[in-house]
């Protein structure tokens, strides 16, 4: 790693524990990771492993019973309220009385920025996501697809530096993944973003990632980090490529030393 | 098919609806005004009477039972045409005044329903504190709530529209609370959590999500409110001496027997009940064409 890049995650004997009826169930235990600015980072592993309990402990959307995490060098919630990073959930959780420009102004308009402004970053993102055009369309009037690009086109007019993804394209079709994910990948190349990414498919992550996470449950902690030295500009074909194979062997052998194939 | 055509259009079913209402009302007229007119024929002596003229003549009582439609139609054609708005034999005039303080009390108590649903959504306080007073408060029959408000405010110098549009409003605003809690705080977890990642403050909460993701709650609740609120109105016009109103005619009316006037004044605050809810459904639709047609479409 290049030591003149900024930490930007930095977590350390992170955990949470839920307490719940049936007693308490560790979510997380012992996480630490460190992130540099400009990685493309994935969280991997079965239901229940943490990966998305992780991604909200840094988006503090969840508090962690022991350990720290900084974001940006600011503790979660500073970096939160300085709006430190863009998050896009499973589902598009667009508003629906909005239409597309009006939900991706939303945020804008809670930043309190100018009218011009807005409408310059609405524009600019809605094409960076392929939607120009259909700036005034309800989201009941688009596919789930479209309804996750403008919700990534959302994310990204905050013009944060950091974009954490749960699932993002978890509830689309394979053709669609693939072309988002290829648009991810781009636009990643091309900003220079810090991206973390939660996901359940392995190719997807050998695909994204510059460092694959592999995580297990009960309770949910880091089993493996992988790092893939795949060239950062890359297209669908690599998939195909030895390097490809062998390091999603990697990453399966790593689920499977972490139980994450039982029962 | 013309006739399936037609009864399957909008005022097809409406049309079949006010017949069949008519049929039952003058069937009642003739079965409930029989009686006093056989008693009629009794004391005249006049024992020749057929049943075509018992019919008939059941339409034309002056103090009927129950008054036939055309009779009660007459009556209000004679009330709103044929008087100057500014008499006080005008039902137009008594519509007037009982419609004023309905749309004020309306007016307050959706504005204080809706206060107090506020409140309620963002203090555990006042939810755990003011739910069971607001229940309470409508357990309490409002005739009997009625003359009191009158006369306190009264006393304190409060007199004319507002001690009934306060009657209204004590109606009126039950289920606008209900429902507006109910509303604000519909919002998925998952539209909270994006706020959050916002750094949103509590108000830009309020505006951005809670307010229109609660608006189909507001106008349900809305419809109900407006019709109470009438109802309000019209029981708020009976202790004040019955002076105007719609209220104030239906008193006078039972006061004298006019039992054709009572009617009239019935019919004209069902039919003003009627507009008014439907005011609210058109206000509705034109709020719901101008965020995306929310209530057809969307589960995103």
């Amino acid at each position: 790693m290049d030591s003149a890049k900024n930490t930007v995650i930095d977590a350390k004997d992170l955990s949470l524990t839920f307490e719940t009826n049936d007693g308490p169930v560790h979510a997380l235990s012992d996480i630490n990771l460190n992130v540099e600015e400009g990685e493309f980072i994935s969280f991997i592993g079965p239901s229940g492993c943490g990966k998305t309990t992780l991604l909200r402990v840094i988006a503090d959307l969840e508090t962690p019973t022991a350990g720290s995490i900084m974001v940006d060098g600011l503790s979660a919630r500073e970096a939160r309220l300085a709006r430190a990073y863009g998050y896009v959930f499973q589902a598009a959780a667009l508003y629906p009385w909005r239409n597309i420009e009006r939900n991706v102004a939303l945020p804008l308009e809670i930043m309190g920025l100018s009218k011009s402004e807005r409408d310059e970053r609405i524009k600019r993102n809605l094409e960076l996501v392929n939607l120009a055009g259909f700036e005034k369309k309800y989201p009941w009037q688009l596919s789930g697809g479209m309804q996750q690009r403008a919700s990534i086109a959302r994310a990204l007019a905050v013009e944060p530096d950091l974009l954490l993804m749960d699932e993002p394209f978890g509830a689309l079709d394979e053709i669609v993944r693939d072309h988002l994910n290829q648009q991810l990948l781009s636009l990643w190349n091309k900003t220079k973003k810090t991206v973390i990414f939660v996901t359940h498919s392995i190719p997807e992550a050998v695909f994204l990632s510059s460092r694959i996470v592999v995580m297990s449950p009960r309770p949910g902690r880091i089993h493996d980090i992988i790092t893939s030295d795949l060239p950062r500009d890359r297209d669908l074909d690599i998939r195909e490529t030895p390097e490809f194979v062998s390091l999603a062997h990697q990453v399966r052998e790593g689920l499977r030393e972490g139980h994450s194939y039982d029962d | 098919m013309m006739t399936r055509a037609w009864l399957s259009n909008k005022f097809g079913p409406v049309v079949v609806v006010v017949m069949a209402i008519i049929v039952v009302w003058y069937g009642a007229t003739i079965l409930l005004n029989s009686p006093f007119q056989k008693d009629i024929y009794k004391r005249g002596n006049i024992s020749n009477w057929t049943t075509t003229q018992l019919i008939a003549d059941t339409m034309q009582q002056k103090r009927p039972v129950m008054p036939a439609p055309h009779q009660v139609m007459h009556e209000i054609y004679k009330t709103t045409v044929l008087k100057k708005i500014t008499s006080k034999r005008s039902l137009i005039h008594h519509s007037w005044i009982t419609l004023s303080s309905t749309l004020l009390g309306f007016a307050m108590g959706s504005g204080f329903g809706i206060l107090l649903a506020i409140g309620i959504v963002h203090s555990r306080t006042l939810d755990k504190s003011l739910m069971p007073w607001i229940i309470s408060s409508q357990t309490i029959p409002i005739l009997a709530v009625a003359p009191m408000i009158i006369v306190v405010l009264n006393a304190v110098g409060i007199q004319g529209l507002l001690p009934k549009a306060f009657i209204s409003m004590y109606l009126s605003f039950f289920p606008i609370t209900v429902g507006m809690v109910k509303g604000f705080r519909s919002p998925r977890v998952l539209h909270l959590d994006l706020m959050r990642t916002y750094s949103a403050s509590r108000w830009q909460v309020f505006w951005k999500l809670r307010w229109p993701a609660a608006l189909p709650y507001l106008f349900a609740s809305m419809k109900i409110a407006i019709a109470i609120a009438l109802v309000g109105a019209i029981v708020g016009e009976l202790p004040t001496g019955a002076v105007a109103g719609l209220g104030a005619r239906l008193l006078a009316g039972s006061y004298y027997g006019q039992t054709i006037q009572i009617w009239s004044a019935l019919v004209m605050a069902a039919a003003l009940a009627g507009c008014l809810v439907a005011i609210v459904g058109l206000a509705k639709t034109m709020v719901d064409k101008r965020m995306g047609n929310t209530s057809v479409g969307a589960n995103s």
